[in-house]
């Protein structure tokens, strides 16, 4: 029991649970503040994701380079999908930046890209830099059920270190007579403009900021593991959705213990479910089910939440009363 | 009668004496429907013109060519001598031509405050590297909070002030839009019937808004419906149908030109319509 909910907390303070929580801070000021239906935060992921590690392997820029790299990439491709689209009605940036992220998938998988960006395998080994730059002494750490080697917790504080910056980066935007103004491009562009802002311009610069948060993670994402093609479907897009609006959109912290919950949650059902069937409590389904399984119960999870508190856990309840 | 509005003789698309806006040849067409077709038009400086017409008539499809809001087919037209025509909906009001909406736009998931202070002019802290650093912006911040309630108690909001403008009622959100637009420090105030939906209270401080504005130097443009508002307050009116401009002069005098009947009631309306005329069709 103990080594369940040790996973579960494990899964809290994952890496990876950081690159979620990041990426979801990025449409948190897309959607949240700014209004902006960016249904593409998976190729923002991507490119930093490839752009990082194809810069080291294949051109073989240092880390900070690379880093660079995947930053500027992230820049024009939020200008590629914010110039036909943001003068025009929201949806179509939506349908714009799903079709991008697609689109961005399939090319790096094609067999014929192999030599840059691993085809179908993907690329790895690219972190050598990253996991020398760590401080703490090589060992195991043991706390509770838990084991870390000094990787483990490398990686863990450097990318909830990100997190809580970007988190206050947005915060103090969003606290700033710039976030007024695209506060107000999300309630009325027609009223902004008439009082003299630039509205495309406002709005171009938060698809590029919350695109860069989106980038960042991508590069989060890949750090401790290998970059895969697969990962950045259309998947990835929804979870990071979902994470944000189980936290409420137009917050900061909503994002962050939106993943946190969302990843423990999985783990904690699959694990349950897990030790269930092999107690034999849970007779009518079988090991390998368990893996879809926990995704409806998340499901289900997930209805109750917008049915009983519909504007997410850290939301505004008056808002949502005005918007009825 | 003698006026110091028109430089001559008054007629639709007559000179003015001081114009601050001057429109030649807007036109604007919808496929085969021609919205907008103004030949020549000038709105007096420092004066309150009212834009008259029955529905349809295009007054809103102007209001939005003139500040940028839609493109016209052709046309060209000026405000303070400054070309206008081409120019993006937000240079329009940085140069000092503010509009309001038909409906009324406030911003609703924002307070009151907030709605006013957006509509402050060259606060730093709107550009994205300064918004990081409060010091560069606060000061800023204090002066336009300081701007923003006198007109929220001129406007009597002040009690509304932090709450949020989905709260207010639909007057109220005029009068908001009134204010935030005069945040911007217009010399050209255009109001889309401001008085649409407002209750007959609220309906007189509006008209005492409006006469204000002109007492503080403005030029007020606004759209009406209603005959007896236009005559209260309005020193000029200007009357379109179909597109064009059709009469223009003082109230008292326009509402009595043919143009004008014609345009409201239709031209063929005192010609008899008898029972055996209708009985043989066509």
């Amino acid at each position: 029991m103990d080594i369940i909910f040790g996973n579960a907390v494990d899964w809290l303070f994952q890496p990876i649970t950081a690159a979620y929580a990041l990426a979801a801070i990025g449409i948190a000021l897309h959607f949240g503040f700014t209004g902006l239906l960016n249904f593409g935060q998976a190729v923002f992921m991507a490119v930093g994701a490839y752009g990082f590690s194809i810069s080291v392997k294949v051109l073989h820029f240092g880390f900070w380079p690379s880093v660079l790299v995947a930053l500027i990439a992230s820049v024009i491709m939020a200008f590629i999908l914010g110039i036909p689209t943001l003068r025009l009605r929201s949806d179509y940036l939506a349908i714009v930046t799903i079709a991008a992220a697609e689109v961005f998938r399939f090319i790096v998988s094609t067999t014929s890209a192999q030599p840059i960006t691993g085809g179908p395998q993907g690329l790895n080994e690219y972190s050598d830099e990253f996991w020398a730059m760590n401080p703490i002494p090589n060992g195991h750490y043991k706390f509770w059920v838990w084991d870390y080697t000094e990787d483990d917790i490398f990686a863990r504080a450097v990318a909830w270190g990100l997190v809580i910056a970007f988190a206050i980066l947005l915060a103090i935007l969003v606290r700033s007579p710039w976030g007024r103004v695209i506060k107000g491009i999300r309630e009325d562009e027609d009223a902004v403009r008439s009082l003299g802002k630039n509205v495309y311009s406002y709005k171009m610069q938060s698809l590029v900021v919350g695109g860069l948060m989106g980038t960042v993670a991508g590069i989060l994402f890949v750090l401790p593991t290998s970059v895969q093609p697969g990962n950045y479907g259309t998947t990835l897009t929804f979870f990071i959705w979902t994470i944000l609006l189980l936290g409420g959109a137009s917050t900061v912290l909503g994002s962050i213990v939106g993943a946190m919950i969302f990843w423990s949650l999985l783990s904690l059902t699959s694990d349950l479910l897990s030790a269930g069937v092999d107690n034999g409590v849970i007779t009518f389904i079988s090991q390998n089910q368990i893996g879809d399984i926990r995704f409806m119960l998340v499901g289900i999870g997930l209805m109750l939440l917008v049915i009983f508190r519909p504007q997410g856990i850290f939301g505004n309840k008056k808002e949502l009363y005005f918007n009825a | 009668m003698p006026n110091d509005i028109a430089k001559g003789p008054v007629a639709p698309g007559c000179e003015k004496v001081d114009p601050i806006l001057i429109a030649n040849n807007v036109r604007r067409q919808f496929g085969g429907n021609v919205a907008v077709d103004v030949e020549h038009v000038e709105i007096p400086r420092g004066k309150i013109t009212a834009l008259i017409g029955p529905n349809g008539a295009g007054k809103t499809t102007f209001f939005n060519l003139l500040t940028g809001f839609d493109q016209p087919n052709s046309g060209d037209w000026s405000f303070d001598g400054k070309n206008l025509a081409g120019v993006a909906a937000y240079k329009v009001s940085r140069m000092g031509m503010v509009r309001t909406f038909q409906l009324t736009k406030s911003l609703n998931m924002l307070t009151v405050m907030e709605n006013m202070r957006l509509g402050a002019q060259k606060q730093p802290g709107e550009s994205l590297l300064r918004a990081l650093f409060k010091p560069l912006w606060i000061k800023n911040e204090d002066s336009i909070t300081a701007t923003a309630n006198e007109l929220l108690t001129r406007f009597k909001l002040d009690a509304k002030a932090e709450d949020f403008a989905a709260s207010l009622s639909g007057g109220q959100r005029k009068l908001l839009e009134m204010a935030r637009a005069l945040m911007t420090k217009p010399k050209l105030v255009m109001l889309d019937e401001p008085m649409a939906g407002v209750n007959p209270a609220l309906t007189q401080s509006l008209l005492e808004h409006i006469k204000g504005l002109k007492a503080e130097g403005m030029t007020v443009l606004f759209v009406e419906h209603d005959m007896h508002m236009v005559r209260n307050i309005s020193d000029w009116v200007i009357v379109m149908a179909e597109g064009k401009i059709v009469a223009e002069g003082p109230p008292n005098e326009v509402m009595k030109n043919p143009a004008v009947i014609d345009a409201y009631l239709g031209a063929h309306h005192d010609s008899d319509l008898g029972a055996d005329k209708i009985a043989k069709g066509k």
